[in-house]
């Protein structure tokens, strides 16, 4: 019989394989897509709101966004334009909203506190830590700087 | 009786008197759609969680194939069940209904296979007389505790398998019965880990441990590749299946023509099941459905289960261990 | 504004959101990358390209291409701490969370009421 390591390199070399083309397309077109929508959501915002600030007219774009994710995890529609998107639903915000309601609802039937509450950020958890690390890191870098 | 390494033949007949299935939507769309005695409509079939339904479809399987038979419960000297949810929550929570004794077994997606050789060895030796054996799987049930929440949007890798919602059952026993199919022998198989990594290429994970199974099998019973006229694995899928052949060949048998997957035979071509089914419930929805009933109708004559299992847990996948297989040969055979 | 510069705006932040995705694509194709992974990836990217001051550029031309992707989440974080940063130390660390905050309670509040309607269902095969 053959050991593992020459199994292992016969599986890696005719194992089925992603089709590029039908992976990256998609990709690419539906994150534009989703991308063009964020870009619709800021320009009507700024029409509606021509006071408000830059930054209050982003908050406001990735709130809809994420509403909009959220409730098309909730439909059932988003894991499905995920399964052709990939990285095209995964990347927007819309996707950190997915990757945050997808486990709160299958976690649900564990109970609202250790199920819902608990289970919500089993995906997105590393984000809002990695995030929050390296924004900390950035703020001392940055007071390091200016004191020299 | 014991024949040469791994194999043991049951001392007294082992007839499977009948069987029972039940497999879901998708599943009812698939291949053998005419075959199962239930479809169900929906994946909740009126129960709050999936795992509740999972044991509800095991209670299904194990009530049919006693109310089928001409047995009654007290009968029954036990129920040998798996599944491939944490401490076999589906099958030992069924079998709390129905005041038999029970045993769990655990071998992954090849539950049914130790199933079937424990069944053989409690029968066999004349310990019992009648064994129900009963496996499932249910796809809410499994994703969620092995790999994501169902609406979270991935794709899924072109090599990876869907796990299949389906259940079924098998009643073993002494009693002979005309026109059964009868359990001949078992080969109890090795762990085998050929350090395979990739959770989602379960089945080249599993094909060294039905390729290691298959020829101890056939070496023991001193059987030639045409002894059988069908060698089903359990869930190796369509690209497990070549990689087995390839093995197989590689050792110098030649299983080319009567080697089959269950996991890629359950759902149509149309369906986008990527390599195909896995779980728990493949094989022994299969068997119990088509191969059993093909059997009867005596379109097979021999036939050999050669269920798989990839052993793994999400955790000691991200702790970096390798994903070890495991298979059981069964021999099923109209005599 | 004129049809034809909106298109040419809409088109841009088409092309930079598009190529985003394309490279998170192209990573989960290679690596076998899980989306979590993914995620942590691009937000770091976001938080690295506005500390070096590179973001505010991509932003001028792509717009919401660049901060509709989770790369915007990252470099709301940067910027509020190099914000925060100018006044003391105190607000170096805090500011970066603030910043975020309108993202973070949607996130949290909208996962929270759609689980509690929506129950989740396999798919049709």
């Amino acid at each position: 019989m053959m050991d593992g390591k020459e199994y292992c390199e016969y599986v890696s070399k005719t194992a089925p394989k992603t089709s590029e083309l039908k992976t990256l397309l998609p990709a690419f077109c539906i994150g534009g897509i989703i991308c063009m929508i964020g870009q619709g959501f800021t320009d009507l915002y700024a029409y509606l709101l021509p006071e408000a600030e830059e930054s209050m007219i982003g908050a406001l774009t990735s709130m809809t966004m994420i509403f909009f994710g959220a409730l098309l995890t909730g439909f059932g529609i988003y894991d499905k334009i995920g399964g052709i998107a990939g990285a095209g639903s995964i990347v927007p915000i819309t996707g950190f909203a997915n990757s945050i309601a997808s486990p709160a609802m299958e976690f649900r039937k564990e109970g609202i506190i250790f199920g819902l509450m608990a289970k919500m950020f089993v995906i997105a958890g590393p984000v809002i830590v990695t995030g929050v690390v390296s924004s900390v890191i950035v703020g001392i870098i940055y007071t390091i700087v200016a004191a020299v | 009786m014991r024949k040469g390494k791994h194999t043991y033949l049951p001392e007294a007949g082992i007839y499977i008197l009948n069987t029972c299935s039940i497999v879901g939507p998708n599943e009812g769309r698939g291949r053998f759609s005419s075959y199962y005695d239930q479809v169900l409509e929906d994946y909740d079939w009126d129960c709050k969680t999936h795992e509740k339904t999972e044991i509800k479809m095991h209670k299904f399987v194990i009530e049919q194939v006693i109310e089928n038979s001409n047995l009654g419960r007290s009968d029954i000297d036990c129920i040998v069940g798996g599944d491939l949810l944490n401490q076999l929550v589906a099958s030992t929570f069924a079998a709390r209904e129905f005041e038999i004794p029970c045993l769990g077994v655990y071998s992954a997606c090849a539950s049914f296979g130790e199933a079937l050789s424990v069944s053989s060895f409690l029968i066999g030796k004349g310990n019992m007389n009648n064994v129900i054996c009963c496996t499932g799987s249910h796809f809410g049930a499994v994703e969620r505790q092995f790999r994501y929440p169902l609406e979270l949007g991935t794709q899924p890798a072109p090599s990876s398998q869907y796990t299949v919602t389906a259940a079924g059952s098998a009643l073993l026993s002494v009693n002979y019965k005309e026109g059964v199919p009868c359990l001949t022998a078992c080969t109890v198989g090795k762990i085998v880990d050929y350090h395979i990594c990739d959770a989602n290429n379960m089945g080249a994970a599993m094909a060294p441990a039905a390729a290691d199974t298959i020829l101890t099998h056939l070496k023991d019973t001193g059987r030639g590749e045409d002894y059988y006229d069908y060698i089903f694995t359990g869930d190796l899928g369509k690209y497990g299946r070549e990689t087995l052949y390839y093995l197989c060949k590689k050792q110098g048998y030649d299983l080319g023509g009567c080697l089959n997957d269950c996991g890629a035979l359950i759902y149509k071509d149309k369906q986008k099941d990527m390599q195909g089914g896995s779980g728990a419930g493949c094989l022994a929805a299969v068997f119990t459905a088509y191969i059993y009933k093909e059997m009867r109708a005596g379109n097979m004559k021999r036939v050999l289960l050669v269920p798989t299992g990839a052993l793994l847990s999400k955790g000691s996948s991200l702790q970096g261990e390798s994903i070890p297989g495991i298979a059981h040969a069964v021999a099923v055979e109209m005599v | 504004m004129e049809w034809w510069e909106y298109l040419i705006k809409y088109g841009k932040v088409f092309l930079v959101g598009g190529a985003v995705c394309l490279i998170g694509q192209i990573l989960i194709n290679r690596t076998k990358m899980t989306s979590a992974r993914i995620l942590v990836t691009f937000l770091v990217l976001g938080v690295v390209l506005e500390a070096v001051g590179v973001f505010e550029y991509i932003k001028e031309w792509g717009g919401a291409g660049i901060t509709v992707p989770i790369t915007g989440f990252g470099s709301s974080l940067a910027k509020g701490a190099i914000d925060g940063s100018k006044i003391s130390l105190f607000h170096a660390v805090t500011f970066g969370l603030a910043s975020v905050s309108a993202g973070l309670t949607a996130a949290i509040v909208f996962g929270f009421l759609v689980a509690l309607i929506f129950k989740s269902k396999p798919k049709k095969l």
